[in-house]
């Protein structure tokens, strides 16, 4: 066994899983997040010990297999961006209601910035929500040590632990060192059969059970290794600082150390004695933490306080956004050198297209079927297309969720918009299309789904697409007419021909499904 | 011990090799370091950035603070100016002069140039052709790294280690060639050090 490895904090959850014995892992690809799984994948020791590692087909369907592996009494990680944590909402808030058997690890990247998101939504929130622990590493070492942390504790308490991190940690690699690998648990189904059966009469008793472990939880997070209470030299200000954000505080301090007193908090429920000793020796709190002030508002409360209480509410450190190293400069007015600014020439570059990509012809000739329509609208999804946003496409009017391309343009013609479609990608389209387009098919929608089937999830990296293979047959099986199904090449010799098919499924009245289908052009070289 | 360095590109430019034979090299010598990354969207042709820190002691934070960058190496020459405000005053500015064009209005080069040039410790060079001369115009990453290698805390031998490692299963023409760019623009580099001082 190798012990030290050069990990992204991604990797080192992937193989701390491994190393915790895990027998499953369940995931959909999703930008921070996607390393996870695509590590386990690769792991000679996953297909030695025969793990499960097979991309699912959202993250319901996956939160919702792993529960499975749970509750058949062995360890299962299921891992997600933190958008894909709503579409796994309903199994991840149940799953804390029917509590685990095996020791279940929910991982979940949340994108503060939204470098590749459309929101900055904070996952501690719908731990709370859920009533179940989190714990939050500061780094790659720590996210390798905690996720056993994470499954002994989901087994001791019986319930789901969600394990957080962000876009940082994910995709920052550092060194790691190993612990030697446990042993998978052997199938054993729960005791009481009423665990796993939420009928009301059983819900009500099971959720009086969460409510009691709550007390458990906190006394967990007072006693949690994790979380360390560091006495300071100066009272003015205190400072609590979750996860990563540790990280920030020391690099402000490198050549001394802090003459702050410090709570760092990498285990929650957030502990209430831990906090009053830091309330107890300083005069004012600064909290810093990575994504929405979750914790400044639960120490801050609804009313005035013992104290002042800093962080974003109050602008000491910015809003939104990823916190740096210098904002917590600026809050704790910790003198910087002067820095050279960007020189005015500077361009932004956003991301584009690849030169040669078949969604490039797709939307040449999808602009071209529509432009003689007054008030089209194209209603678009999440991949790479996406980026048909941008010109020099400007071709599509929403980009929502997983999914919404479909069901927006059925509510946008049921509103009168014509001619009303969708764009959305062959992966997208299995996630999270399927059900919109029943929906289409139920009331005989006058909407054009057009599905660029690029045989595979190219945004995230090349994963395997399950729609490969399946589309037509999907879409006979849910019932649109075999004759308005039709397939073209998003090629420039059949430029004219896919304008001309395109704009007779306009004109039908009714449910279109257009595929678009060419590989992505890296699909060969990723093989 | 620390070296804090900026590696700056395009997506699709290859800067996560540089950024892999680092790290390899790091851990070889049984260092400390952290290396963040750009992942997903923006790898479809934006710019991108990989912070690479290397220290023999725990490092703290993943990303570099403003002004702390001990070397800002760029495969693209308006791509290094993005990184400015990273740099610190005595820092290395590295800068392949090639433009990626893929915008829909890409300012003045000759401008680019001259605020690259008006840094006190720069090197601005035709990578590519130097790429190109040692067998293949896609082992610009390792020319770059081989110009970075003069401010690295690791000798060149460590490196060249790495670069065997990485390109290795491409066969030996492969290593070969990024070798050979590696040691040109270690050499070209040295000698804009002793230029400089």
């Amino acid at each position: 066994m190798q012990n030290r490895l050069l990990l992204l904090g991604d990797e080192a959850i992937a193989q701390a899983a491994l190393d915790a014995g895990i027998s499953g892992a369940y995931a959909y690809p999703g930008t921070p997040s996607t390393e996870i799984l695509e590590y386990i994948q690769r792991a000679p020791e996953a297909a030695e010990r025969n793990i499960h590692r097979e991309w699912s087909a959202n993250e319901k369907t996956a939160m919702e297999e792993a529960l499975g592996m749970s509750y058949a009494g062995r360890r299962a990680l299921v891992s997600m961006k933190h958008v894909g944590l709503n579409v796994a909402a309903d199994p991840f808030i149940n799953s804390a209601i029917t509590g685990a058997n095996g020791g279940l690890v929910v991982v979940v990247a949340d994108d503060p910035f939204m470098h590749s998101s459309q929101n900055e939504q904070d996952s501690r929130a719908y731990a709370k929500f859920a009533g179940i622990p989190v714990l939050e590493p500061a780094d790659q070492q720590e996210a390798y040590d905690m996720v056993a942390h994470a499954f002994d504790l989901s087994e001791q308490m019986k319930l789901p632990v969600l394990f957080r991190i962000t876009t940082r940690l994910a995709h920052s690699r550092a060194d790691v060192v190993r612990v030697p690998p446990r042993a998978q648990n052997p199938i054993r189904i729960p005791e009481d059969d009423r665990q796993f059966v939420l009928l009301p009469a059983n819900a009500r008793m099971h959720y009086a059970e969460l409510i009691e472990k709550q007390k458990e939880l906190l006394e967990h997070a007072e006693q949690s290794p994790y979380n360390e209470f560091t006495p300071g030299t100066d009272r003015s200000i205190g400072i609590i600082a979750t996860g990563l954000t540790r990280n920030y505080l020391e690099e402000n301090y490198r050549d001394a150390s802090c003459p702050y007193a410090v709570l760092t908090i990498r285990q929650y429920p957030v502990p209430p004695k831990l906090v009053a000793q830091l309330f107890d020796c300083c005069d004012e709190v600064l909290v810093v933490e990575e994504g929405y002030p979750f914790v400044e508002e639960m120490v801050r409360g609804l009313l005035p306080g013992p104290k002042p209480i800093h962080g974003r509410l109050d602008g000491w450190l910015p809003r939104t956004g990823e916190l740096t190293p210098g904002d917590l400069a600026c809050a704790l007015q910790i003198e910087r050198g002067k820095v050279r600014a960007v020189p005015g020439m500077v361009r932004p570059r956003p991301p584009q297209l690849c030169r040669g990509c078949p969604h490039i012809d797709s939307y040449n000739f999808l602009n071209e079927a529509v432009k003689d329509y007054d008030g089209y609208r194209v209603f678009s999804d999440i991949g790479c297309y996406t980026l048909g946003a941008l010109p020099p496409h400007t071709a599509i009017h929403s980009c929502v969720d997983m999914g919404a391309s479909v069901t927006m343009a059925k509510g946008a013609a049921d509103a009168g918009i014509f001619p009303s479609l969708a764009v959305i990608g062959d992966s997208t389209f299995t996630h999270s299309g399927i059900t919109g387009l029943l929906d289409a098919v139920h009331e005989n929608s006058n909407v054009v789904i057009l599905i660029l089937d690029n045989g595979i999830v190219a945004m995230t990296g090349m994963q395997t697409s399950l729609a490969t293979g399946r589309l037509e047959a999907i879409c006979t099986g849910i019932g649109v007419a075999a004759d308005h199904i039709r397939v073209v090449t998003p090629l420039k010799k059949h430029h004219e021909e896919n304008i001309r098919i395109l704009r007779e499924e306009i004109e039908f009245n009714g449910v279109s499904v257009l595929i678009s289908r060419r590989p992505c052009i890296h699909v060969k070289r990723k093989l | 011990m620390k070296c804090d360095i900026i590696i700056a590109g395009v997506g699709g430019q290859g800067i996560l090799s540089i950024a892999t034979v680092l790290g390899r090299a790091v851990i070889a010598k049984g260092w400390r370091l952290k290396q963040a990354e750009v992942h997903g969207m923006s790898q479809r042709g934006g710019a991108v950035q990989s912070h690479v820190r290397i220290s023999d002691q725990p490092v703290a934070s993943d990303v570099i603070p403003l002004g702390g960058a001990d070397l800002v190496v760029s495969m693209e020459p308006m791509e290094a100016l993005r990184y400015l405000p990273w740099l610190s005053t005595d820092g290395w500015l590295m800068v392949n002069k090639t433009p990626v064009e893929n915008i829909a209005v890409y300012p003045e080069v000759e401008p680019i140039y001259k605020e690259i040039e008006t840094w006190p410790r720069n090197m601005l060079f035709d990578g590519e052709a130097m790429a190109a001369e040692a067998g293949s115009a896609r082992a610009l990453n390792m020319v770059m790294l081989g110009a970075a290698s003069i401010i690295l805390p690791l000798e060149a031998s460590v490196l060249e280690a790495g670069i065997q490692a990485q390109f290795a299963p491409k066969g030996e023409q492969v290593v070969e060639t990024n070798l050979a760019a590696f040691r040109a623009a270690r050499a070209l580099a040295e000698k804009r050090k002793s230029e400089l001082e």
